[in-house]
């Protein structure tokens, strides 16, 4: 198991917020790592700072091999590294089969494979499939989550971030997307999730880091913080 | 018989209001503002044709394709060295540099070109159509107009829908963070946003003067302003909005041209205008967006 994805000391800064104050943390390969933190910790923010959305005022992000914090947002994913953003951000006007192929935008290995790259995705996601002349817009929050992560897997990914993939949803379809997680990292994508939804994201992650205000405040394998006294009062709930 | 005349030099005029408002709202969908130095680059465009055919002998088809070329180059430099330093700046502060962008291409021209009105020499060599036993007679500039209305409008809905390229200004145009993870070049489409907007500008002013021969620094200026209230009209970001508000607004101007009087013309059009924004805000064809939260 190599290392994936390695941030060094990361600061960001949002407008004159200093939204991420050196941060450190590392993903290997084929792991499920989790960011858990309350509202404005910074999950977001490093989010856009490794998928290039948002320029690091210092520190290094390096994601195999390849410098990438001061890459621009449309290399990076060329790399094999896509972003699900928070808010799902699917192409309202698009239809479900569009918004996948664009999804595939920087695909250079055919028609055919980008076309059994999409049976495969809607055969994970069936709902999608029912719905692929439907415009995107009109679908419910579930689904759309189900796009958007759809429309990453299909730049075939070596790790996938997502952010927030829970928020707003039931808590029967947070399992199901919980599980589409899960099943994405078994056939070999690597994941790092950022949640609120602390119970949910330790259970299905491998190892964890808490953010508050910025910082990394504990870390360690999911299941040992999913124990920790303080996590439990602050983020579980009991 | 009247009428019909009437109404076919409306939709010609329509027609080239119509490509002009193409570029005010492909401009306004991509990079969401009002570039208000398109009907300046249409000038531009007019003047590089009258030179080339004029002083230079060229025939015109190799005129336009030059000015179209220019008028790419223009737009581009426009964007990278004006605009493009104030992506993420306020809306206002990119009106305002846009209205300044305008005011320069004017005021260049009048130094280059001066200011006594030149007077354009058509392009089109076609005869006029005469129809019903000579009653209706149809300019050449006419059919040419409406001909390269109907092919530029076909052209980029094809574009738009069925290139690579087309689908990322699609996909930029609604969600510019979206479209960057999906690994599309923002800056790239939006450059090629304004080349294709003032490459139809270029044709747009060759249509007009043909039509309407007198070129001065100030000749796009009042076309620029129709075209963009033909956007608007339509309903601004949307490619057929434009078309068919353009066509609307030739029509318009034509017929009050026509029944109810010359000086008034402009005042029924932007009246309308006023009507149907009091009771569409989004245009005719505007989308309404709703969104999730």
């Amino acid at each position: 198991m190599g290392e994936m994805l390695r941030v060094s000391d990361l600061n960001v800064f949002y407008g004159s917020i200093h939204a991420i104050k050196d941060v450190s943390f590392h993903v290997n390969e084929g792991e499920i790592v989790t960011l858990i933190g309350a509202n404005g910790a910074g999950k977001t923010t490093t989010m856009h700072a490794i998928s290039g959305l948002l320029k690091p005022k210092s520190g290094t992000i390096d994601f195999l091999g390849s410098r990438i914090s001061q890459m621009e947002a449309h290399k990076i994913i060329r790399l094999g590294l896509a972003q699900v953003p928070e808010g799902r951000r699917v192409f309202s006007q698009l239809s479900v089969q569009e918004n996948l192929s664009m999804g595939a935008f920087t695909r250079k290995d055919g028609a055919t494979a980008i076309a059994n790259d999409l049976e495969m995705v809607f055969e994970r996601l069936p709902r999608l499939k029912e719905r692929r002349k439907q415009q995107a817009g009109t679908l419910s929050g579930g689904e759309q989550q189900m796009l958007a992560i759809g429309r990453a897997l299909m730049c075939k990914p070596k790790m996938l971030l997502l952010d927030e993939p829970s928020m707003g949803l039931s808590p029967l379809l947070v399992k199901e997307i919980f599980k589409i997680i899960q099943d994405v990292n078994k056939s070999g994508v690597t994941v790092l999730l950022v949640e609120q939804n602390a119970k949910m994201a330790l259970e299905i992650a491998d190892r964890a880091y808490v953010l508050e205000t910025g910082t990394v405040k504990m870390e360690g394998p999911a299941d040992e913080l999913a124990n920790n006294i303080e996590v439990r009062k602050a983020y579980l709930g009991c | 018989m009247e009428f019909l005349s009437y109404l076919i030099n409306g939709i010609s005029l329509g027609s080239v209001y119509a490509i002009i408002a193409l570029g005010y709202t492909m401009v306004y969908g991509i990079a969401k503002m009002l570039n208000f130095a398109h009907g300046d680059v249409i000038m531009v465009g007019s003047y590089i044709v009258f030179i080339a055919v004029n002083q230079m002998g060229l025939p015109p088809l190799v005129a336009i394709v030059l000015s179209m070329a220019v008028c790419t180059v223009l737009g581009i430099v426009i964007e990278r060295f004006a605009y493009k330093p104030l992506r993420g700046a306020s809306s206002l502060a990119v009106l305002i540099t846009a209205i300044g962008v305008s005011y320069l291409l004017q005021n260049l021209a009048l130094l280059i070109w001066g200011a006594d009105p030149k007077s354009f020499t058509s392009v089109v060599g076609i005869p006029p159509l005469h129809l019903a036993g000579g009653q209706l007679v149809i300019s050449g500039e006419t059919i040419v107009t409406i001909v390269v209305g109907a092919i530029i409008m076909a052209g980029l809905i094809f574009f738009v829908n069925n290139t690579k390229m087309g689908r990322a200004m699609l996909a930029v145009s609604e969600d510019k963070g979206a479209a960057q993870l999906m690994g599309i070049n923002v800056n790239s489409t939006i450059a090629m946003t304004f080349a294709i907007g003032s490459a139809l500008a270029a044709v747009a002013g060759v249509l007009l003067c043909s039509a309407y021969p007198t070129l001065q620094p100030t000749t796009g200026a009042m076309p620029g302003i129709k075209a963009f209230t033909a956007a608007v009209f339509g309903g601004i970001g949307s490619i057929p909005g434009a078309f068919v508000g353009g066509i609307l607004l030739g029509i318009i101007e034509i017929m009050s041209k026509a029944y109810i009087s010359t000086q008034l013309a402009d005042a029924i059009v932007f009246a309308v205008l006023i009507i149907v924004l009091l009771v569409r805000p989004t245009g005719l064809m505007g989308k309404k967006i709703s969104e999730k939260v």
